[in-house]
């Protein structure tokens, strides 16, 4: 009696023992689930904390005299005359102006120029161009901050430590404090990200030329693996005979789905580039490529949905007098299209994606011009961020963070188009 | 401008070439009852045959002239460099390229200038004149012969079936490219080092020397350091992948509702979709300096480029591809065993571990296979996280660089195709594809081979 009732009892504990261990079990497998997530959370929010506020811009408000004197002494209002003028002095001059102060003092001029986004002269020079009238007359100007003061505003530079252990020296902190509490420091949404190439000064460079280049370069690959990538899967699933030469395809397609990114640029380089001679940096064979790449992705996602037609569609056509090649393409094909388009814009979505093989097409120069065509030089907006990423100003860090929100940004849209597309377009047979 | 209205027109003649066919076939079809075929097919066929001959004499033209035109002023500025002496041909021709687009255009002498000038001219005019007239020819010829005997929709039925073959064929081609583009280059750089030095030399220095007497002036390219890199980073990736990974499969195929699954699985597969090149910007500006304020608050010094943190980060990225495979595997292993586990009393604890575990097994093995390729192939991670010095360590705090670095870095900004430098990346590249190679067909063949068995 007793034996049983300690049986019965160790079975008791030894199914307390085991319950306690599937417990912990569940609740190491979730937290894995919520690890993973959390890796997500904080890489994401990483990104949204440092790159919104590369969408800001800082500008200051002084008065600028366009001083005729200088700009056009002659008053022939002549462009050629305006674009040689020496800009440079009508912006030191308003500056004196401002800081009379300074007048004597060069080393003091020079941390006060140091405020302003080197870029300044240009923008003054635009305005006039834009607006002759403006000539001999003072007018109060938002002028772009230098990168340092934005980021001083952003309060990404830390103050408090020593002089010489930060980029803003304590005199260029004084003028900026003064104009602080004058009111015409401001905080502006910066639409000029969106209207330029790149630049060597953080403050003036845009993604523009980068958006271009990504665009060209996926107009390339859409027009070359969509066609192509939908073929062969149509005529290896509905076509092509069962034989040792469609299976070595097959494997073939496989494969080079598992391929390293790197190696088609290696190819790319050995092919297009040394072989062929086609241009470096441009949109072609970036996009050349790239649909190299995304080819068996389209394939094998077209094949998954041209599997997924029933086969009945196909003999009712057959049965209606339909010839091989109606069947497919006037009933197999439509049915199967919505799959094929997911699986496009997938592949597209992680061609934007891809920077690896482009570092190798050269398509990672620092290009300052907007590209107009597949021919001129560009460069891709991840392979911009790498460059940024790779530049020492503190400025850069809020671009390539702003320029990587654009970027997921977009494969968002893509990929949610894609969801959208299969929800809406796909049959349950 | 020449290409835009070519294009402009070769298409307003397709369309043309398109209806006038269907109106062709139409008014014929009324006078013979006999057939009753379907127009669009004509006017395809017209189409096809308007558009596709003159495309391929535009292709191939504007790929004949630009060598032809090479050579004709690579012969002019060999015979002025005998006035001159030597200069590189090659890069003559590109200053004259460049000053055809107006970059540079007083670096060249003007006659050879003004003669590339005019011989493009001259080819572009021929190719425009040309190009419209095969249009035009294919039209005419292809309108006369419309009939409704001629049987319009076999031809384009074969058309169609021809570009289906040659579309499927060029995986082939891609393959077979990839294959003798990096084995050409990589016989060449073994005729110059030794493949026993690269696959068994333990330094790394590929840069060539400036000056005569510098060190390491050949340049070395012992290869091993760059392997155990790569092999220390992927085991660091793995360690944080595997486990992750794993568990997270487990728990979404055994245990989770069918509602968080829904909710689970897509944002775990958003890790996989983050481009690269994000990972690698977080890895170097987030993950690898926070790791170095760590190992200072407890007095150790870590590299700032630290394989830790390109592992760590890759780690994070390689998730999705094990769970996201391991689920599928896991959720295929057939209830009935789950079953029989659950009637002896089992819990799912052990269910898992000693029923379910050991079915899925090869499975799980094929994912994890998939998984270190990827991991290996990588590249943008370790690029921007990893360092570039080769080093011949096991210390995860160290900074090691990998294949991909080394190949990026090689092979990045302007450079001439035949130095070993430049060999070494694609010897380098072959090695990674036949590994990658390897890894991906013995995954594939355990994935099928385990699936057949349950199906």
């Amino acid at each position: 009696m007793n034996r049983i009732l300690s049986k019965s009892q160790n079975i008791e504990n030894s199914t307390n023992k085991r319950h306690r261990k599937e417990k912990r079990f569940k609740s190491l497998c979730l937290g894995a689930v919520i690890v993973a997530i959390l890796f997500l959370i904080i890489l994401l929010s990483s990104l949204a904390y440092k790159g919104l506020s590369g969408f800001t811009k800082t500008t200051i408000q002084i008065p600028i005299y366009f001083n005729e004197e200088i700009i056009d002494p002659e008053n022939t209002r002549d462009i050629a005359v305006i674009n040689k003028a020496s800009f440079r002095k009508i912006f030191k001059q308003s500056l004196l102006q401002k800081f009379p102060e300074a007048k004597d003092n060069r080393k003091m001029y020079r941390n006060i120029s140091k405020i302003f986004s080197r870029g300044s002269t240009y923008l003054l020079k635009k305005m006039v161009l834009d607006d002759i009238s403006l000539i001999g007359k003072t007018i109060n100007v938002d002028l772009i901050s230098s990168s340092t003061i934005d980021q001083l505003r952003k309060n990404n530079i830390n103050i408090k430590v020593p002089e010489s252990d930060r980029p803003v020296s304590d005199a260029t902190l004084k003028i900026y404090d003064q104009l602080n509490t004058e009111g015409v420091i401001k905080k502006r949404l910066n639409f000029s990200f969106f209207k330029y190439g790149d630049s060597r000064n953080p403050e003036e460079a845009g993604i523009l030329g980068a958006l271009l280049g990504s665009m060209f370069t996926l107009i390339i690959t859409l027009l070359l693996s969509f066609p192509i990538g939908v073929l062969t899967a149509i005529y290896l699933e509905e076509f092509a005979p069962k034989n040792k030469f469609t299976y070595f395809i097959e494997i073939n397609i496989n494969n080079l789905a598992a391929v390293p990114s790197i190696v088609f640029g290696l190819l790319g380089l050995a092919i297009f580039l040394n072989f062929f001679g086609l241009p470096r940096s441009v949109p072609l064979t970036g996009g050349l490529v790239l649909t190299l790449m995304t080819l068996p992705t389209v394939i094998i996602s077209s094949r998954a949905s041209l599997k997924a037609v029933p086969p009945t569609i196909r003999e009712a056509a057959l049965g209606l007098g339909a010839s091989k090649l109606q069947a497919v393409f006037n009933h197999v094909v439509p049915s199967a299209a919505p799959g094929m388009f997911t699986g496009t814009i997938i592949g597209m979505a992680r061609a934007l994606g891809e920077t690896a093989p482009l570092l190798l097409m050269g398509m990672v120069a620092f290009i300052v011009e907007v590209p107009t065509s597949i021919f001129d030089p560009a460069t891709v907006l991840p392979a911009q961020i790498y460059l940024w990423a790779d530049s020492p100003e503190r400025g850069f860090v809020e671009k390539t963070s702003a320029a990587i929100i654009v970027l997921v940004l977009f494969l968002i849209i893509m990929n949610s188009l894609a969801i959208w597309l299969r929800r809406k377009f796909e049959v349950r047979w | 401008m020449n290409t835009t209205l070519l294009t402009i027109l070769i298409i307003s003649l397709s369309i043309f070439a398109f209806y006038y066919a269907v109106y062709k076939i139409k008014s014929a079809q009324s006078l013979n009852t006999k057939h009753r075929p379907l127009h669009s097919y004509y006017g395809w066929y017209c189409l096809f045959w308007t558009i596709f001959p003159a495309l391929l004499f535009f292709c191939l033209w504007t790929f004949c002239s630009s060598i032809w035109i090479d050579k004709t002023i690579i012969n002019i500025i060999t015979l002025s460099i005998n006035e001159e002496g030597a200069t590189n041909i090659s890069l003559q021709l590109n200053a004259i390229k460049n000053a055809a687009n107006g970059i540079l255009t007083d670096q060249v002498p003007k006659e050879i200038l003004s003669n590339y000038i005019s011989l493009n001219q001259k080819s572009e005019f021929i190719r425009f004149i040309a190009t419209l007239g095969i249009a035009i020819i294919g039209l005419f010829f292809l309108i006369r012969k419309i009939n409704p005997d001629l049987r319009a929709r076999n031809k384009i039925e074969s058309i169609l079936m021809v570009l289906m073959f040659i579309a499927s064929f060029i995986a082939i081609i891609v393959t077979l490219g990839i294959v003798l583009s990096l084995l050409f280059e990589t016989l060449k750089f073994f005729s110059d080092v030794s493949p026993f030095e690269f696959f068994f030399g333990t330094t790394w220095s590929p840069q060539i020397a400036l000056r005569e007497d510098q060190v390491a002036a050949s340049g070395s390219f012992g290869a091993i350091p760059v392997f155990t890199g790569t092999l220390l980073i992927t085991i660091i990736a793995m360690c944080v992948a595997i486990p992750i990974g794993l568990l997270a499969a487990i728990y979404l195929a055994e245990y989770a509702s069918q509602r968080t699954r829904t909710i689970v699985k897509p944002l775990l597969e958003i890790l996989a979709g983050i481009p690269t090149v994000v990972y690698g910007f977080f890895a170097a500006l987030t993950v690898g300096p926070f790791i170095r304020n760590i190992g200072e608050t407890f007095g150790l010094s870590i590299a700032s480029e630290s394989a830790l943190a390109a592992g760590l980060v890759m780690g994070i990225m390689i998730i999705p591809f094990i769970s996201s495979l391991s689920d599928d595997v896991i959720s295929a292993v057939p209830n009935s065993l789950r079953e029989g586990s659950y009637g002896l009393g089992a819990t799912k604890y052990e269910t898992i571990i000693l029923v379910i575990f050991p079915a899925a097994l090869p499975g799980i093995i094929g994912s994890i296979l998939l998984a270190t390729s990827r991991a290996i192939g990588e590249t943008m991670i370790v690029v921007m996280a990893a360092g570039l010095t080769a080093k011949l360590t096991a210390n995860p705090l160290e900074s090691v660089t990998t294949v991909t670095v080394q190949i990026v870095t090689l092979l990045i900004g302007d450079h001439e195709f035949d130095s070993s430098k430049t060999m070494a990346a694609f010897a380098l590249g072959l090695t990674l594809f036949i590994i990658t190679l390897i890894l991906n067909v013995i995954a594939l063949k355990v994935v099928l081979k385990y699936r057949e068995k349950y199906e």
